[in-house]
């Protein structure tokens, strides 16, 4: 049984598409529309809304809370991580397995905020038994908007009492929003200038009703999960349970990933920590043998692709939306299996058939050519793929501040 | 001059950039000179009147190849495009008709008008499909002449053969009804209602001086198609900021690539020496000398004013002269102070966030097309209608709105004579508003700016001979092997060092950038630059 999140009376009266999706449980939107394309082009060139209330959501307070999350996730935040900030992060098990990746906010003195996809307050009540820190599972009590898109930032302009030219890439602020208390960090998981809003249970109604209302004049189109996998995917953004798993949920070890083989090195601090995260030891010892894979971007050669398809006489027939059906990737050669591609998308922006893979490290550079697996017609094929620089698509627009000279 | 170059191309419209790029990248040393001072030739946007962004001539974009958007990182370089939502044929009194690309919401609409045709549409559209891929073939690739009994013409043409049998019996008939039908009758064949077929009609006859029953027109209706097979599923799309930001962002990515570009830099003539082109002299009688010289001008301009006739062999000079423009359309844009509401739909929704084709009936066309047959504007002419306002607001200030009209028939050889086309210019004018008024009744109330331009105009400002939009007429004996003419289908010419690459070349106009491409492609191919 799915159960409603915050925005579920809005969003689902406008989902004439009838196209749901269980979200961690709870129920979330595909497509508004019969097609994602409008929604997708939405956030590239104007403003997309979509509820991402369903992450999981961790709140701690107290003087070791900072202490808490450096010991579970690999990021030291308890210096340099002033109030105001966001950080991306991921946390592993004690062998140096990821288990997850989400965002920690720093969003008040003593007062911090984790995301995650999936759930994991035991694990944080267990890391935090000698600390002096409370854990609360703001999951529900929280309503979640991501407004991405470059419109993103004159919406909030018209309802915030904060400045946005000022906010920076990364930072996060307590503000008001149509008088209604928000937290809003520019933050996202598009790859665009974009922001998400974090609201009280009691209030998102009235905040989804207000950036609605002031995106109007601005295109915004609410979003659901179609759109989003496409946008991430050209953001190079990998997903928990689709690009690597969660090494709590894995059977065997082999499905397990480290945080470099997904190329999440500039996420683990390592040195000048007064103490050790979760797995450390573990990690420094795989730096030493080296890692096994590596997360890459790949460039489907859509000449190939369309002349494959030409063998059959048919016109490129790709699904119109993303796909998370892994598929081998080989060497040159097309026979020696060097990895494995774990999502794919058309974008219909950079007109290129993209896919995320997990290589063997030394197939890792870019420009780098291997193939993929294609099936035409029930036959399996393999067209050149080659290795790019992940993100597929970063428009300056992302990061840049217009406050700041 | 001291500098050379490796190649002047004359023309910053979108194919003699694209063709810079493509050349530029290549390493060449290129150098573009455009008359104006904006960039874009008919892909251009210009506040014309202050605050408000008109997509001067063309508006939408809906073949530019996609390839083009990858090899010149066009994305990067801030080509935003915008699929349209919907085509809309409004009627005065009546229902209209919207076409979506959710088929589920077309069929509805189509069974509003006619059962059968609901249920054949997405056949149509499959048929249509597979032959588009026949047509891609051809606009990817330079043209084949039969004539040459050259192997690597041969060759092309049999792939060409191989394919049409691969269409089948069935589809082959099709292809060869497109050829030669009119618009209406192949459309006879599959639909019944007139309020579907007549949008549907009117890709045949657009930029051409022939009406939706005359022969032949049924070709380009494949166009329309060819768009969804490049893994997009709908072939029109809007360009953030108008066409001219597609010409911008083609320019970035050219001078990103090193290539020069000037603009209020005239030509006066090409320079030909010996049967060579070595340069050209611009209208301030400053010489460029360059190992090549690349026209993105229309073949009249290109030879019979920049070369002469005096270096031109006569037959080549006698085709030239042959070659038809007799631009048909004109454009007006308006600047709103508020939207015009349709009467049949009013509000703003999607269903105006497409294009909007005032095309009520097949008749309604054709008695359009009686007016420009005997040198007149049509009194109740075709208009295809787009609010670029509603695509990207920043085209106009808030709650305003810009409008930019197609309007089709506006024959160059009026009665008076082209040249008395500035007299009639506002009656022009006012017999496209006066009719858009019977949809949009508040439309007069709201006009806060009217720019229109007739193919005089079109011709005077912009270099497009006779007005045609598409540097020449884009009916099927001017296209392939034949554009400009027979034997010179290849972007070379007679005149050596002298090539095109603008849409008067194979394979012919709209914003797709392909004619610029291969032209250049061709050029480094023969080592000729």
């Amino acid at each position: 049984m799915l159960k409603p999140t915050p925005f579920h009376e809005r969003t689902t009266a406008l989902a004439q598409s009838w196209k749901f999706k269980d979200w961690a449980g709870k129920v979330a939107i595909s497509a508004y529309d019969a097609h994602s394309e409008r929604e997708y082009f939405g956030v590239r060139h104007a403003a997309g809304l979509m509820d991402a209330s369903p992450l999981y959501k961790y709140d701690l307070y107290g003087p070791d809370a900072a202490k808490l999350l450096s010991r579970v996730a690999t990021r030291d935040i308890t210096r340099k991580f002033g109030v105001g900030r966001v950080t991306y992060c991921t946390w592993c098990d004690e062998r140096g397995h990821v288990l997850d990746d989400g965002t920690i906010s720093h969003l008040a003195p003593e007062h911090f905020r984790l995301t995650s996809s999936e759930p994991w307050l035991r694990w944080l009540l267990r890391h935090g038994r000698r600390l002096d820190v409370r854990v609360e599972d703001s999951t529900d009590r929280l309503g979640c908007l991501a407004l991405q898109g470059p419109n993103s930032r004159h919406i909030l302009e018209q309802c915030v009492d904060f400045d946005m030219d000022r906010m920076r890439f990364f930072r996060v602020r307590k503000t008001r929003l149509d008088g209604l208390d928000v937290w809003v960090s520019r933050t996202g998981y598009t790859g665009d200038l974009g922001f998400e809003v974090w609201v009280d249970r009691a209030d998102a109604l009235a905040v989804w009703d207000a950036l609605m209302a002031n995106g109007q004049r601005f295109g915004i189109t609410p979003m659901g999960l179609d759109a989003l996998d496409v946008l991430r995917i050209e953001a190079g953004f990998m997903l928990q349970g689709v690009d690597y798993f969660s090494s709590k949920s894995c059977i065997i070890e082999a499905r397990k990933s480290t945080p470099h083989e997904l190329g999440l090195g500039q996420a683990v601090d390592l040195t000048d920590r007064a103490f050790p995260f979760v797995g450390q030891e573990a990690i420094e010892a795989e730096l030493k043998r080296g890692h096994k894979w590596a997360l890459v971007g790949l460039d489907v050669s859509w000449p190939e692709l369309e002349a494959l398809y030409e063998e059959y006489s048919l016109p490129p027939h790709l699904a119109p939306i993303a796909c998370r059906d892994a598929v081998p990737v080989y060497q040159e050669d097309g026979r020696t299996q060097v990895g494995q591609a774990t999502s794919h998308t058309w974008s219909p922006l950079l007109k290129q058939q993209l896919s995320l893979a997990s290589v063997h490290p030394r197939y890792a550079k870019p420009g780098t050519q291997l193939k993929i697996e294609h099936t035409v017609e029930y036959e399996r094929r393999v067209v050149t793929a080659t290795v790019v620089e992940r993100p597929f698509f970063d428009p300056e627009r992302k990061r840049t501040t217009p406050g700041r000279a | 001059m001291a500098t050379e170059y490796d190649a002047i191309i004359i023309g910053g419209g979108h194919n003699g950039l694209v063709c810079a790029a493509y050349l530029a990248k290549a390493g060449r040393k290129v150098l573009v000179l455009e008359r104006r001072p904006v960039l874009g030739g008919a892909a251009v946007s210009e506040e014309v009147y202050p605050g408000f962004t008109y997509t001067v001539c063309s508006y939408v974009v809906s073949l530019l190849r996609p390839y083009i958007i990858r090899d010149l990182e066009l994305v990067k370089h801030g080509l935003q495009l915008t699929p349209l939502e919907c085509s809309y044929t409004p009627e005065a009194d009546g229902p209209g008709l919207c076409r979506w690309p959710d088929p589920h919401r077309t069929r509805e609409e189509i069974s509003r008008l006619s059962r059968k045709d609901a249920e054949i549409y997405p056949e149509f559209g499959k048929a249509m499909g597979r032959l588009a891929r026949f047509a891609k073939e051809i606009i990817d690739k330079p043209a084949p002449d039969p004539a040459s009994w050259r192997p690597s013409d041969l060759m092309q043409l049999l792939g060409l053969g191989r394919r049409f049998r691969d269409l089948g019996d069935d589809l082959g008939a099709i292809q060869f009804k497109l050829s030669t039908m009119s618009a209406v009758d192949f459309l006879d064949e599959w639909f019944e209602s007139d309020t579907l077929k007549s949008p549907m009609s009117v890709s045949g006859i657009i930029g051409t001086m022939l009406g939706v029953r005359s022969p032949g027109t049924a070709y380009v209706l494949l166009h329309h198609y060819m768009g969804e097979i490049d893994g997009a599923s709908r072939a029109w799309a809007f360009a953030k900021g108008g066409n001219g930001e597609v010409s911008m962002s083609i320019a970035r990515s050219a001078m990103s690539f090193g290539a020069e570009i000037r603009t209020e830099a005239p030509v006066h003539k090409v320079l030909v020496k010996n049967g060579r082109a070595t340069g050209v002299v611009l209208d301030n009688g400053d010489e460029i000398r360059a190992k090549t010289v690349i026209s993105s001008c229309d073949p009249r301009m290109t030879f019979l004013r920049f070369v002469g006739e005096e270096h031109l062999p006569d037959a080549f000079a006698t085709g030239i002269k042959r070659f038809k423009f007799r631009g048909s359309s004109g454009k007006v844009n308006l600047a709103l102070d508020r939207f015009p509401e349709f009467k049949d739909r009013p509000g703003i929704g999607p269903h105006v966030m497409g294009d909007i084709a005032i095309c009520p009936s097949i008749d309604y066309l054709e008695r359009a097309y009686d007016d420009a047959k005997y040198g007149d504007f049509s009194k109740r002419p075709y208009m295809n209608i787009v609010f670029p306002s509603l695509l990207d607001p920043g085209m106009a200030p808030e709650g305003k709105h810009v409008a930019s009209i197609f309007v089709q028939y506006a024959p160059y050889h009026i009665k008076e004579g082209p040249e008395n086309w500035p007299s009639r210019r506002e009656a022009f004018g006012d017999a496209v508003i006066d009719t858009l008024s019977e949809y949009c009744p508040t439309l007069k109330d709201s006009i806060l700016h009217r720019q229109v331009l007739t193919p005089w105009d079109l011709e005077q400002e912009f270099g497009l001979a006779e007005g045609n939009i598409f540097h020449g007429e884009l009916s099927l004996e001017q296209l392939l092997f034949q554009r400009p003419t027979s034997g010179w289908a290849r972007y070379s010419t007679p005149v050596r060092n002298l090539w095109l690459c603008g849409s008067g070349a194979h394979p012919g106009g709209g914003v797709m950038g392909a004619p610029g491409a291969m032209a250049a492609k061709m050029m480094l191919q023969q080592g000729a630059v």
